[in-house]
């Protein structure tokens, strides 16, 4: 009994220490985004761009394919319900309302945690293995500067947009089946869609994506940061790191609706 | 060696890792422009030690002066300040995997100085040059050897020309050839450049050759110190056990507690 107790007890005491971390974390690469600039030590460009074509430019095929085959879905299936109120061609409204206010910022924030979070947290993980990290703090360097905050700027910026492109690719999949298969209309299709989709369904979808690419940015970050035991620990730090960027984006995900919902945006 | 400038102090240091006891009240001094060789076997705490003097553990109790600076109660951004006056080479290397050997020499120089691209690459070339690796400048660390690696990560040291090198096992896992390149080059920098050398081993042959002065570390003290000749000739049966290599004497290899017998037959 008492061995249970003290289990639990040490397990929430290392994850409010890990939710610490990362807090401080946050805190230290705001730092390094706003106030570095203006003592000199600003993030390089270089740097910058290199992590901003690898987190976005080279996601766009897998963000392509899982969004416009959710979107070929998502209108076969709305399809199937609304042909019973004799109502098929508001599969385009649904398809478009429900690809930007919730798919679109999801799917992609999964895609990229497990493609973009995974890397950063084996990349740096290795590199505290091999004590690159050490070796960059012993030049002067900080690691928060040199590496998170290009990471964290990457993301920030190339989620929003990835996610907007996710929108279109899974509008044009329902427009695909919507228009070839269910026999809509196409210019109807088009208008339908226009018309019921709102500007603050895009934004909240786009606020959202903004929260989910700080929360894989910052976990992944902060695993590699903290990997100890060779190899293995970079595997292992890979691993918790994805599903717990997972697990916080569903669980951002559901808080931001929550908050959009009953605030009547 | 007394009246010379002290460069380096470290006073009454305690570090403990969970309830061990991995330096217990280390006092030194180092002198400008000596290479002084830290050796003891391993997990006596003389990489530690000299993680303590780099900044990068903090110790439980006492202090690391540098340059007279009380380097552990220092704020981070001052503490970069005397960062960029020393350098390190690692035992692995720890050279950064994504960039070419250029770009992890020139990182520290493209950071920290404002000189122009072709100054850099020009500089570059020079500390290549002091590691007879001049042509290897777009090689990734992946191509080239372990002995190689070495060479750049010491190359990599010297890029701001430090005053004061720490090595941590610089001849660790090199065959003897190598090895000897390396304690010359350690040599070679010391002697021409007048750096102020920190070196950890174990290698006898190597801490012989290049050290002016050898510290011996066990169970977290210092327990002999002295130039070569005096270590060589010195009585503690711990440190000549250590010196000759020998399996049997008061350092016990074994590290068991508690009853054998006991722990068979619970």
């Amino acid at each position: 009994m008492l061995g249970m107790i003290s289990g639990i007890g040490s397990i929430v005491l290392s994850t409010l220490s890990q939710v610490g971390g990362i807090f401080i974390l946050f805190g230290q690469t705001l730092y390094w985004m706003f106030i570095g600039p203006f003592i000199g030590k600003a993030a390089s460009r270089k740097n910058i761009f290199a992590q901003m074509v690898f987190t976005g430019a080279n996601s766009l095929l897998i963000v392509f394919f899982v969004s416009f085959f959710t979107g070929i879905v998502l209108a076969m299936q709305s399809a199937y319900q609304l042909a019973q109120l004799g109502a098929e061609m508001y599969v385009a409204s649904l398809v478009a309302v429900s690809m930007a206010r919730e798919l679109g910022p999801v799917l992609t924030a999964l895609v990229v945690a497990g493609r973009v979070g995974a890397a950063i947290t084996a990349e740096l993980g290795s590199m505290k293995v091999t004590e690159q990290i050490e070796a960059l703090q012993t030049q002067a360097l900080n690691p928060v500067r040199y590496l998170v905050v290009p990471r964290f700027l990457a993301l920030l910026v190339m989620l929003p947009c990835l996610t907007i492109f996710s929108d279109l690719m899974g509008m044009l999949g329902g427009y695909v089946m919507g228009v070839f298969n269910i026999g809509i209309n196409s210019g109807m299709y088009i208008d339908i869609t226009i018309d019921f989709l709102t500007l603050k369904d895009i934004y909240t979808g786009l606020i959202k994506s903004v929260f989910f690419g700080m929360i894989i940015a910052l976990i992944g970050c902060y695993m590699g940061l903290n990997t100890s035991g060779g190899a293995e620990g970079v595997g292992r730090a890979t691993t918790v790191s994805v599903v717990t960027s997972f697990i916080m984006v569903i669980l951002a995900d559901c808080i931001l609706t929550g908050i959009f919902f009953f605030s009547q945006m | 060696m007394e009246n010379k400038e002290v460069i380096i102090e470290v006073k009454d240091l305690v570090k403990s890792f969970d309830d061990r006891k991995v330096l217990d009240g280390v006092n030194l001094k180092v002198h400008k422009g000596e290479t002084l060789v830290i050796m003891g076997g391993s997990g006596c705490g003389k990489s530690t030690l000299l993680r303590h003097m780099t900044g990068a553990y903090k110790p439980d109790s006492g202090s690391t002066f540098i340059k007279g600076k009380d380097i552990t109660k220092m704020k981070e951004s001052e503490f970069d300040n005397i960062r960029k006056i020393f350098g390190m080479v690692f035992q692995y290397s720890a050279l950064y995997d994504s960039m070419d050997v250029e770009e992890n020499i020139s990182l520290v120089l493209k950071e920290h100085t404002k000189l122009a691209k072709d100054i850099i690459s020009i500089m570059v070339k020079m500390k290549l040059e002091l590691v007879g690796l001049r042509g290897f400048e777009k090689f990734l660390p992946s191509q080239i050897s372990g002995g190689m690696r070495r060479r750049v990560g010491l190359a990599r040291a010297i890029a701001m020309d430090p005053e004061i090198v720490f090595y941590d096992e610089p001849t660790a896992g090199l065959d003897p050839i190598v090895a000897g390149v390396i304690d010359r080059l350690i040599l070679d920098l010391s002697k021409k450049l007048h750096i102020t050398s920190i070196v950890v081993t174990h290698d006898m042959r190597s801490a012989f050759t290049i050290a002016d002065r050898i510290i011996m570390l066990y169970e977290g003290k210092i327990i002999a110190e002295g130039t070569p000749d005096e270590i060589k000739s010195g009585k503690d049966p711990r440190l000549v056990q250590f010196v000759e290599g020998n399996p049997d004497g008061p350092i016990q290899f074994f590290q068991n507690s508690g009853e054998y017998l006991e722990e068979l037959t619970k």
